[in-house]
């Protein structure tokens, strides 16, 4: 209950202050409450048109299909915060979900196949900092790599989709439990899932807007050559938050493998594209250094609810998703550049 | 690029200038894999009737033509220090746009198959100036405008051909792939063709030297009298077109345009063929001779896959450790290359602009 009432309210905390001062953090902040406004649009715009939007139980599967979604997005809100990408993650949602239904159909203990899920994703992540950090390879190409690599690997394991055993622990992660109960189908349900993605990005939040660590992200992302000479720990942090970004996918794969309980070598493929999308809808500079997780997660749904009204619209025809969603992130992409020039006005 | 086969010997000597020996000793290494697997494997037959030559190595060929077309494409963008990751949409969109008009067109004449490659590298020109203008009149990242184009594009590409795969019949567009001159694949032909026109460009022109300078310094070059935004949209033109061609290449020797897969996973091809030729990520210094060897490995990568009986969804694995050891072998003699020079710092620089 606390994860779904509490989302659309909590965006509006890191702004709070921003609104009170003066006008840089307005520009900063103005992408972000263009995502908001953008949502709201939506919701109100299909509540209008098609009707049975803005319900319950419409809104619960916004966030319960859109949980994994969620986690990635926050995973490369680190990363994008600092200037830097992570391409690798669809694919390590894919190797990560696969070895996992194949352990936990051998019979494996399933936390250890979810512990062994989530640590995947941390070894992956763990690689591409390694080679950014130490051996200067670009954030892109490094990304790519393992992007190739997760996938390739996955391929090998198997090629056709592998099925998770009905009865098998880990799908109990994608019960539904109702917590308001509605008129006929029109229930307010909730998933561990989707706690835990609320559980991420609230971890997320108090990490990057709390802690010494989130404060180096930020300076990283501001400028990299400035944060090493006020002596922050920068190849420490930068290694950390490739490792973050690998971490979560590795449990997204964990939440998008017990919703499905279908694992293939191709699944995952253009999710990090999704994620990135999520991220820049949200607000986050390409360049880093501004950005909020939690616009993050509006740009998670505004893509979900996306999904959902054209879904609904039917005259869409579902391969337009793909030019829409382009647009959008277009569209909010010279929104930034309008914001930067301004600000280097200014 | 005539230097190349010539002076292999003086390339061990300056292989700091020149990286794609490793790529050379790759393809060797390769090529010998298969040969013991198969001793006959680099034997090439010549079909008596029609002078036509066949055998792995021409397969090879083949293979490595659409991915020679964007691998000079994109050389040409990174030079620039830009990225085009909308490659393999723009495949998508031309391989679609020329199977649905012969599909209408239905008659299977000569007419409408060049028809069909015009308006094909109409729309990939238009959507390669959209990416230019994006990049350099709006001043977005290249990073993020050909992403967004390439989701854009592999959208448009569905909704071009309603989401089906079409197929359509022509023979002169199917003899494009698997037709033969002198004996050697047509699509070898033009595409060598067509990277030897773009290299007497770059080269016997002074737009190689602009393009480099737009990396290797925008302001300088700015300063130097040179305007960016022309440049900028000819080389992303120029990149959507090349990959347009690859598009056509890709789709006429199936005759089908399969809007999920065609193209699929190509700009990374083109990004890898780049980077096993040499050219820096970072911009600058460009060499086109190193990223059609890049092209020529990544094809004989893919076939020795296949040969040796490895599931084909695998070869991204592969493709992955070339990546990483190439990165790594670049940044370890980055690394010494700097200790050496901290004594003498300018001078070897000054050769590499000069070179």
């Amino acid at each position: 209950m606390t994860s779904v009432i509490e989302r659309p309210s909590a965006p509006q905390s890191p702004h709070t202050p921003s609104l009170a001062s003066r006008l840089k953090p307005n520009l900063e902040t103005l992408p972000t409450l263009a995502a908001i406004v953008i949502f709201v649009g939506m919701i109100i715009y299909g509540e209008i048109a098609y009707g049975r939007i803005l319900q319950f139980s419409t809104l619960s599967n916004l966030f319960i299909n859109n949980a994994y979604l969620i986690i990635l997005a926050v995973g490369l809100t680190f990363v994008i915060l600092t200037g830097g990408v992570d391409l690798s993650v669809g694919a390590i949602i894919a190797i990560s979900s696969l070895v996992g239904v194949m352990l936990a159909n051998a019979g494996w203990n399933p936390f250890v196949v979810i512990v062994l899920m989530i640590l995947i994703g941390s070894a992956f992540g763990a690689a591409s900092g390694i080679l950014i950090q130490y051996f200067n390879v670009q954030p892109f190409i490094a990304t790519l790599a393992m992007m190739f690599l997760a996938r390739g690997l996955a391929s090998m394991l198997s090629t056709t989709p592998e099925r998770l055993a009905d009865d098998s622990p880990i799908r109990t992660l994608s019960t539904e439990v109702k917590v308001i109960d509605g008129p006929k189908i029109n229930d307010l349900v909730t998933t561990p899932n989707v706690i835990i993605a609320a559980v991420v990005v609230i971890v997320a939040f108090y990490i990057l807007h709390k802690t010494r660590f989130g404060r180096t992200v930020y300076a990283i992302g501001g400028s990299e050559q400035s944060a090493t000479l006020m002596g922050l720990p920068v190849v420490r942090t930068k290694l950390a938050i490739y490792i973050i970004s690998g971490t979560l996918a590795g449990l997204a794969a964990v939440v998008y493998t017990s919703k499905l309980g279908i694992a293939q070598n191709i699944t995952g493929v253009g999710w990090e594209l999704d994620a990135i999308a999520a991220v820049i809808i949200g607000g986050t500079l390409l360049t880093g250094g501004a950005g909020f997780v939690l616009g993050s997660v509006i740009g998670a749904l505004v893509l979900g609810l996306m999904n959902v009204l054209i879904t609904r619209d039917g005259s869409i025809p579902p391969e337009a998703t793909t030019i829409i969603t382009g647009a959008i992130l277009l569209v909010f992409v010279l929104l930034q550049r309008l914001v930067v020039s301004r600000k280097r006005k200014t | 690029m005539s230097n190349t086969s010539s002076g292999a010997a003086s390339f061990l000597k300056t292989s700091v200038k020149q990286p794609y020996i490793w790529a050379i000793a790759a393809l060797v290494l390769l090529l010998i894999i298969n040969l013991i697997k198969d001793p006959t494997y680099l034997g090439i037959s010549v079909n008596a009737v029609t002078g036509d030559l066949s055998g792995n190595l021409i397969d090879i060929l083949r293979a490595s033509a659409p991915i020679m077309m964007i691998a000079v494409g994109m050389t040409l963008v990174i030079a620039t220090r830009g990225i085009d990751l909308s490659v393999g949409s723009v495949m998508a969109v031309s391989g679609a746009v020329s199977m649905e008009f012969m599909h209408d067109a239905g008659d299977g004449s000569l007419g409408s198959a060049l028809m069909a490659i015009a308006l094909a590298l109409g729309i990939s020109a238009f959507l390669g100036l959209i990416n230019g203008v994006l990049v350099s009149i709006v001043g977005l990242q290249p990073f993020i405008t050909t992403l967004i184009m390439m989701l854009a594009g592999r959208g448009l590409a569905k909704v071009i051909t309603s989401g089906q795969n079409t197929s359509a019949s022509n023979e002169f567009f199917r003899w494009i792939a698997n037709g033969t001159v002198l004996g050697f694949p047509v699509v070898f032909v033009i595409g060598a063709v067509i990277v030897a026109l773009v290299a007497l460009l770059v080269r016997r022109s002074a737009l190689g030297l602009m393009i480099e300078s737009i990396g290797i310094n925008p302001k300088a070059a700015r300063m130097a009298g040179i305007r960016p935004v022309g440049l900028l949209i000819f080389v992303y033109i120029l990149s959507a077109v090349l990959a347009g061609v690859a598009g056509i290449f890709s789709t006429a020797s199936v005759m089908t345009v399969e809007v999920a897969k065609t193209g699929f996973s190509s700009e990374m091809d083109a990004i890898l063929a780049v980077v096993i030729g040499g050219t820096s990520l970072a911009g600058g210094k460009f060499s086109l001779t190193g990223s059609v060897i890049g092209a020529l490995l990544i094809a004989t990568l893919d076939k020795t896959i296949v040969f040796l009986a490895i599931p084909s969804s695998a070869t991204p694995a592969f493709k992955a450790i070339v990546i990483v050891a190439i990165c790594l072998l670049q940044s370890q003699r980055v690394r010494a290359l700097f200790s050496q020079r901290r004594a003498r710092t300018s001078t070897p620089r000054k050769e590499a602009v000069s070179a």
